[in-house]
């Protein structure tokens, strides 16, 4: 077990000045780079400096995943692969792994206990690899929030919806109004759409059974056939121009009052927050569409690339220690606007959609795998077409719900 | 414009079609009518784009993008280039500017050379085998360089330049390769036959030829190949972040992290300004270049 | 154009093909050799890196199942006509309007060129702004008076693709005309000359004697256009994102999407396999005719 005890030494390098380890040089990929995220990886990077003697070399490369992977993937195969680099989590990086290109971290996830302190645990299991672990969950984002806009309906004398469903029979009204019912953009985000209401709609129960259990009665069940009337009932509530717009531009839409609604991740928020507009007051935050109140746990995640030399390795375990570290992940997740990955800490400055969101996490059946845990990203994408190619025409529930069992069971 | 100006020498080098022969005559002001309007086609986009990096960004959420800006402002310029966060690193995107010359300079030198050179032996020195290689190139111009990302990594793996400044040099030159090429090989090939056989006549060989009488004679195609490399170069982002290693990163990569950052409010006041003076460097060698689009002197070498 | 050809010792033109030795490397194991590493890893399941476990024909059927990948493919055919004839028409008479011995001719040059300067990551913004029916250009003209004007060229799936053309134009013609007005500048002026004794009026001039002397340039054109139609990629992600709904998706972004983002490799190179294939088979007759023609 020497090696445990080299990690715990690492973990713990301020106290054991002695230090095994040499300082070190860690070129961490990631791509955060807008204004919030570049102050949450500097707090990273700084606590590497303050706990450790080695130094984070900021390889930012924006423009998420499509941009960073093949940049990433070459790196590694080309023979210089970086100390650390952020990654989707789940079924991809599997490829790597067997390859044998990744760091194994199961010694330092041990050693301090991850299994017990990560939560929800699906976070952790999405890092394990034939028992072993290989990255480090290191935030949590959900998508299943509807954002609304109270003044819109107030000031219409419509009342103010609670759920989906009274969005929807709303929406006549709206467009008569001259106001959008439900502003979205780019492809990801109708597909955000729909999964959310598979989610929230259909409840968990749905969501499992066709995505974990690949279930094709579950997908021909009326429960899936009302997520898919829900989803149509959607594509009347968009205005045309809504191709190719960012989602920032959609959420202010609704903070105008031209949108009612959006369907969108935890981190609209932050715009509401720019735009000084306060929770329940201005908008409202609707987990799960205000019918399941369940939320996923995406988020994100640090791989580390196998490197030989014994230096560099220590290093990188050093940084996988620090990042879920308690004080570490309040901080970070503070200024990232996201939830840390530990129950065990404590989160007063969350605001009042964060509570909402804690108390669902700290439900244990609120809690759901997210997308990218349960299909790979192939899966997910041939998902993502058919949503768009559904929204965009007037293909039928019935077909829609043929492809989508087609598209499930071919999934690996 | 006038008949007399035709006649100085000065005019003599340069462009020479048919004289118009008045002032506004018709035809002249259609011309430049013409001419004007296409202008401001082109000019459309970067008018906007100026205004709205000369513009706060509460000024550009009022949402009349063709409006001048009430308040100039040249912030979002002096951010974009001196503080702009791109990561970690709050320095804006001066950081890899130097990088961008280490790569911009051999990467079009290199691949000119290589491809003046063979194209001119394509045209005028033919081989076996001379049109298959060219055919198997001309194919290579229509991969998408993405495809053959992975295989070329491996290659430069192998080579022992991956991740260097060669190696990125390397990877340029085989992508603009074909086109260039191409350009060079049918260009020369539009050259008077004459003008070889009366060198080969000289005694003169296969490199006097290409230095001493070809070269000379096709500066305007070489502007258009060096035109076409440096805007290739300049503005390329994946080959750069890939094959030069992380310690040659060119601008480009935090002119993406400025403008592409996915989430956070999209400051496009800076985005603009960071855009258009990471172009500024293609700019000036369009319009400094521009001054030898002489016209060629074919002829008069021939007499010479 | 070469000297005569005649049964030759391999010494016999050694500089030339010493001269040649990268581009025949280049040729061959850059393009021939990742072309065939395409075409093999097309028929297995890699996913994020290259495998070599083979499952046949299983990625190409369901290539040909994928309605996505058959309106990328109707779609560039469109985008592709129609920015070709556009391409070679705008480049050119701009470079004859230039070649006219007007005054600054080198800054309209210059305002010609400029967009093939400038990253399409902001210019597709852009272009989004100037044609949004409440931000851009409709909005000016409906403040002229003309009210009823709507025009969205961006969300309207019919006409989303010549929204792409007016974009792709602005940005690429500037160089199609630079490498035309190169082809000018090469012109003889004897040639002029003497169509001017002749009394040949000028269009006449450009049509019959000057465009067939320029025919290298218009086949080094017609090659950077085409290959870049069949590369279209960037100007979609800046400036629709496939979108509205397929209506702006191509072949290119189908093949990267699934080799970077959606890892499925062996599905990528498939299509990237039946993209080259159908280049090939309009390159290769091509380039036979035209180096028969020029040998006879």
């Amino acid at each position: 077990m020497r090696s445990v005890k080299t990690a715990l030494g690492l973990a713990a390098s301020l106290a054991l000045p002695a230090g095994i380890a040499q300082a070190t040089d860690l070129e961490v990929t990631h791509w955060w780079t807008s204004g919030g995220e570049a102050a949450a990886v500097r707090v990273l990077a700084d606590s590497l400096t303050a706990n450790t003697e080695h130094t984070w070399v900021d390889g930012a490369i924006a423009g998420s995943a499509a941009t960073a992977n093949p940049i990433i993937i070459s790196r590694i195969l080309g023979g210089n692969p970086m100390g650390a680099t952020q990654m989707n989590t789940g079924r991809d990086a599997e490829d790597l792994i067997r390859a044998g290109l990744m760091t194994d971290l199961t010694e330092v996830a041990e050693a301090e206990g991850w299994r017990d302190a990560i939560r929800p645990a699906h976070l952790l299991d999405a890092c394990i690899h034939e028992g072993r672990v290989y990255c480090v969950p290191i935030n949590i984002h959900s998508w299943q929030w509807m954002w609304i806009n109270r003044h819109v309906f107030e000031d219409k004398g419509v009342p103010v919806p609670s759920n989906w469903q009274e969005l929807a029979a709303a929406a006549p009204a709206l467009w008569e109004a001259g106001i959008v019912p439900l502003a979205t953009g780019q492809p990801w985000q109708v597909n955000g759409i729909r999964a959310v209401m598979e989610q929230g709609i259909g409840g968990p129960g749905l969501y499992l059974a066709i995505n974990r259990d690949r279930d094709e009665e579950a997908i021909r069940s009326d429960a899936n056939r009302a997520v898919w009337e829900a989803f149509a009932q959607a594509r009347d509530m968009v205005d045309d121009a809504h191709s190719g717009r960012d989602w920032n531009i959609a959420t202010n839409m609704v903070i105008q009052g031209t949108a009612a609604a959006q369907i969108m991740g935890d981190w609209a928020q932050g715009e509401f927050a720019v735009a000084g507009r306060e929770a329940g007051v201005d908008y409202d935050c609707l987990p799960g569409l205000g019918h399941h109140m369940v939320l996923d746990t995406g988020g994100d995640a640090f791989y580390f690339p196998r490197i030989d030399d014994p230096e560099t390795r220590q290093a990188q375990l050093a940084l996988a220690s620090l990042l879920v570290r308690p004080d570490v992940q309040v901080a970070f997740n503070l200024v990232k606007g996201s939830l840390p990955v530990r129950g065990d800490v404590d989160l007063a400055a969350a605001n009042a959609c964060m509570q909402k969101g804690l108390e669902i996490l700290a439900s244990e059946d609120g809690v759901l795998p997210s997308g990218e845990q349960l299909l790979d990203s192939d899966t997910q994408g041939q998902m993502q077409d058919l949503a768009i190619e559904f929204f965009s025409s007037d293909m039928s529930v019935d077909t829609a719900i043929d492809r989508q069992a087609r598209i499930i069971a071919r999934a690996r | 414009m006038t008949t007399s100006l035709t006649a100085t020498p000065a005019a003599v080098d340069g462009p020479r079609g048919r004289k118009p022969r008045r002032r506004f005559t018709p035809a002249t002001i259609m011309l430049y009518g013409v001419l004007i309007v296409a202008a401001v086609y082109y000019l459309l986009p970067l008018y906007v784009m100026v205004v709205t990096s000369l513009k706060g960004m509460p000024e550009i959420r009022m949402g009349n993008i063709f409006a001048p800006p009430v308040d100039i402002t040249f912030q979002p310029w002096v951010t974009a280039w001196d503080s702009a966060c791109t990561g970690l690193t709050c320095e804006g995107i001066k950081v890899g500017f130097w990088n961008s010359v280490k790569i911009t300079v051999p990467g079009v030198l290199v691949s000119i050379a290589m491809a003046s050179v063979s194209g001119y032996a394509l045209a005028n020195w033919r081989f076996r085998g001379s049109e298959f290689f060219f055919t198997c190139l001309l194919f290579g111009a229509f991969i998408p360089y993405q495809v053959l990302l992975y295989p070329l990594v491996i290659l430069l793996r192998e080579l022992g330049i991956f991740s260097t400044l060669t190696g990125v040099v390397v990877v340029h030159t085989i992508f603009g390769m074909p086109i260039l090429t191409l350009l060079f090989r049918n260009y020369f090939a539009s050259l008077p036959l004459e003008i070889f056989k009366a060198a080969r006549v000289d005694g003169a060989g296969f490199w006097q030829i290409f230095l001493q009488v070809y070269l000379p004679m096709s500066i305007p195609i070489f502007v258009v190949g060096v035109i076409l490399q440096v805007t290739g170069i300049w503005n390329d982002f994946l080959l750069g972040v890939v094959f030069a290693g992380n310690q040659n990163y060119p601008m480009t990569v935090q002119l993406n992290n400025v403008v592409n950052a996915v989430q956070g409010v999209k400051e496009y006041n800076v985005n603009m300004a960071a855009t258009l003076l990471t172009a500024m460097v293609p700019l000036i060698v369009y319009f400094v270049s521009g001054r030898l689009f002489v016209r060629g002197i074919a002829a008069g070498a021939v007499k010479g | 154009m070469a000297l005569p050809t005649r049964r030759i010792p391999f010494l016999r033109n050694l500089n030339a093909k010493i001269a040649a030795i990268p581009m025949v490397l280049v040729a061959s194991v850059v393009f021939v050799g990742g072309t065939l590493w395409t075409v093999v890893h097309s028929f297995t399941d890699s996913r994020l890196l290259p495998s070599t476990n083979f499952i046949g024909v299983e990625q190409y059927e369901r290539l040909f199942d994928t309605p996505r990948w058959q309106v990328s493919v109707t779609n560039l055919a469109i985008y592709g006509s129609t920015s070709l004839v556009f391409s070679f028409t705008i480049g050119f008479l701009l470079a004859a309007l230039l070649d006219q011995k007007i005054r600054f001719e080198n800054t309209f040059r210059t305002i010609f060129l400029y967009p093939f300067a400038l990253s399409f990551i902001v210019t597709g913004l852009v272009w989004q702004w100037i044609l949004d029916p409440a931000l851009g250009l409709p909005n000016v003209v409906r403040d002229l008076g003309f009210e009823g004007f709507d025009l969205a060229l961006l969300g309207n799936p019919d006409t989303v693709l010549f929204a792409l053309v007016v974009a792709g134009l602005w940005q690429g013609t500037g160089f199609v005309m630079v490498l035309m007005l190169a082809g000018l500048r090469g012109i003889d002026d004897e040639i002029w000359k003497a169509a001017r004794v002749d009394g040949i009026p000028a269009w006449k001039t450009y049509l019959f004697v000057v465009i067939p002397m320029m025919r290298g340039v218009f086949i080094t054109t017609l090659v950077i256009v085409a290959s870049g139609i069949v590369k279209l990629y960037d100007l979609v992600v800046a400036m629709t994102q496939g979108g509205p709904g397929f209506a702006s998706e191509v072949p290119a972004k189908y093949v990267f999407d699934f080799m970077f983002q959606r890892a499925n490799l062996g599905q990528g190179l498939a299509a990237s396999t039946v993209m080259l294939l159908t280049v090939l088979i309009i390159l290769v007759p091509w380039a036979l005719l035209m180096f028969r023609e020029r040998k006879g």
